[in-house]
């Protein structure tokens, strides 16, 4: 028995190098499932023209669910009250719009902005803390926003939430219209692009970071990571991100309810994460569709047992089907790659 | 970064820490000249962990002070102290279960290169940084597990890994808290053969238990005892001292 393997000839060893490299290039390249996702969307668009309202909050919970994973998925840091920097875009972007400045992208980048800068001066409080202190402190803000706009209702209507909302034109050119096509089209485009960005996160030294941070926070300093840093700007893109989704949703439904700051949503968003596979990306948007497709059906069939349907699948999901819906389709494709193999 | 080249790599001075009335390490005078491979030995509990806590930041002193290369770091952190040219590994494996070897070592060398926190740059595309990182590998005796999940690793291979990621930062000082601990006995010779191995201009500390190993590998000897340094020396004037003798080494010794 001995710990070091003295053999590896040249030739073996440069093979071994190239398999180095092919660790980094197997974990950007594009998977299966981020293929079907987004051809299955586009053709959803096509052949559901009477849902197209439905498809766009879809994309738009799948963006949250998105900026939701890259800080729990990711760098693992917990929170549960996302819905906070959701809740900020939205209200901005709607509070800008009532305004009188009605363009959707500087509408969206407003909200990046607000729920950017709110999740900084949040990072910098939560940086030092983990664990059960920072679900806490997450909970707490996300509850505080909560009643400070339920009661501030000169400015966001309170309980009655905030409307007449109008939107200019996109890019000038395409008016939001009754059905949902430019609503749809636009919140597709916006949430694909912050797909690739957020990919492209997550495949860089930072993204490598976050998942150090998410499998040893103690390790990384003694490496040299300034832990503290890292934390902030995970904290500021996911917070941006949630805030554009925030923003889209008050954009296309031209209403901002106060539930976009609700309890429920932070928590749901927990749950479309861990249904549709953490650290994944495309699992948080599987995740939300699923969630959110469930949701409209099963509650045309009961409203009152909604909960419970949730509540079963949460547990399945958890007992049985470890990395969710993204990590059932892995080991299919690979169950059927070794068949093919073999065969 | 430009103490004279005769400065020793580490020094500290009258190093104290207490929690509470526990005095754990006692007026530690200490330093490590350049290169040197230093063994740290004592009974349990005489505070041989905490002051590798101390140097390499995890714990903050009561009082002294610690230089490196000629820069007081007493007060800096951890990350900092790496930066600066000192890193430490772990007693009990602290490594990153889920990640394979390069993609950890990887992750420390785009640290050391300046680019850990860049968001947009292709991590794919770093060639140089992932080449070097096999390359730490290879030395390591890594490079044949490099892309299997950590946590699938031999225990021994996780060990060797523990110092390839130290290594990754290009230390001039490094701590090593117990490199073989765990590692069956007849395995131990290995890692230290590995230490022995790594590049002169690196001046190492570390913690062993096994007498036969420290005086086998170890060019300076420090003796802890209750917190405070008994004694130090070349390994012949350690083995040669009758007070460690009587309390530490027993009368078998060499």
């Amino acid at each position: 028995m001995t710990i070091i393997e003295r053999s590896a000839s040249p030739a073996a060893a440069s093979a071994a190098s190239a398999r180095a490299h092919r660790v980094f290039a197997r974990s950007s390249r594009w998977r299966w499932e981020e293929i079907a996702f987004w051809i299955l969307a586009a053709a959803s668009i096509v052949a559901f023209p009477t849902h197209l309202v439905l498809i766009a909050q879809v994309l738009i919970t799948g963006l949250f669910a998105l900026s939701f994973d890259l800080l729990v998925g990711y760098a693992g840091i917990p929170s549960l009250g996302h819905a906070a920097f959701f809740g900020l875009g939205a209200y901005t972007a709607g509070l800008l719009a009532r305004a009188g400045w009605g363009e959707p992208i500087s509408g969206l980048l407003a909200a990046a902005l607000v729920a950017g800068i709110f999740g900084l001066l949040l990072s910098v409080v939560v940086s030092r803390l983990t664990g059960i202190a920072l679900i806490m402190i997450t909970l707490g803000v996300g509850l505080l926003l909560y009643e400070a706009a339920h009661s501030a209702r000169d400015l966001t209507g309170g309980d009655d939430g905030l409307s007449g909302i109008t939107m200019w034109p996109v890019l000038g050119q395409f008016p939001f219209d009754f059905y949902g096509r430019t609503a749809v089209i636009y919140t597709f485009v916006v949430v694909f692009l912050l797909y690739l960005v957020a990919r492209r996160i997550v495949n860089s030294p930072f993204g490598l970071e976050l998942k150090g941070i998410r499998e040893n926070v103690r390790r990384v300093p003694a490496i040299g990571v300034p832990l503290r840093y890292r934390y902030m700007v995970a904290f500021t893109v996911s917070a941006a991100l949630a805030g554009v989704a925030g923003g889209l949703l008050a954009q296309i439904t031209q209403t901002v309810a106060l539930s976009v700051l609700s309890f429920d949503r932070s928590a749901s968003v927990l749950i479309m994460v861990m249904i549709g596979g953490m650290g994944t990306l495309i699992g948080a948007l599987a995740g939300a569709a699923a969630y959110m497709v469930a949701q409209d059906r099963l509650s045309d069939l009961n409203p009152v047992y909604w909960n419970f349907w949730v509540g079963l699948l949460l547990v399945l999901f958890v007992l049985f089907a470890r990395g969710g819906l993204i990590g059932g389709a892995d080991r299919f494709i690979a169950w059927i790659k070794s068949r093919r193999g073999g065969a | 970064m430009n103490g004279s080249p005769a400065a020793d790599a580490l020094v500290t001075e009258e190093l104290c820490k207490h929690f509470g009335a526990l005095q754990v390490t006692n007026h530690v005078n200490f330093r490590m000249p350049r290169g040197c491979r230093h063994a740290l030995i004592g009974p349990n509990g005489s505070g041989k962990t905490t002051l590798i806590n101390l140097l390499g930041g995890a714990l903050v002193p009561t009082s002294g002070k610690i230089v490196l290369d000629g820069h007081d770091v007493t007060h800096a952190n951890a990350s900092t102290r790496v930066v600066r040219g000192l890193t430490r590994t772990f007693q009990v494996n602290a490594l990153f279960p889920n990640l394979t070897p390069i993609e950890a070592v990887t992750m420390v060398v785009c640290q050391r290169r300046g680019f850990g926190g860049s968001l947009l740059r292709s991590l794919r595309g770093s060639r140089d940084a992932i080449d070097e990182a096999y390359a730490i590998l290879e030395q390591m005796h890594l490079a044949d597990d490099c892309d299997r999940p950590t946590a699938t690793l031999a225990y021994g291979r996780q060990r060797l890994l523990e110092i390839a990621l130290a290594l990754a930062t290009k230390p001039t000082v490094l701590l090593l808290d117990e490199p073989a601990a765990g590692v069956p006995q007849q395995q131990s010779g290995e890692i230290f053969e590995v230490i022995e191995a790594l590049p002169d201009d690196i001046a190492v500390l570390f913690i062993e238990h096994d007498i036969d190993l420290v005086f086998r590998f170890a060019s300076r000897i420090t003796v802890l005892v209750a917190g405070k340094i008994l004694c130090e020396g070349t390994p012949a004037e350690i083995a040669a001292d009758p007070e460690v003798r009587r309390i530490y080494l027993g009368d078998s010794v060499v």
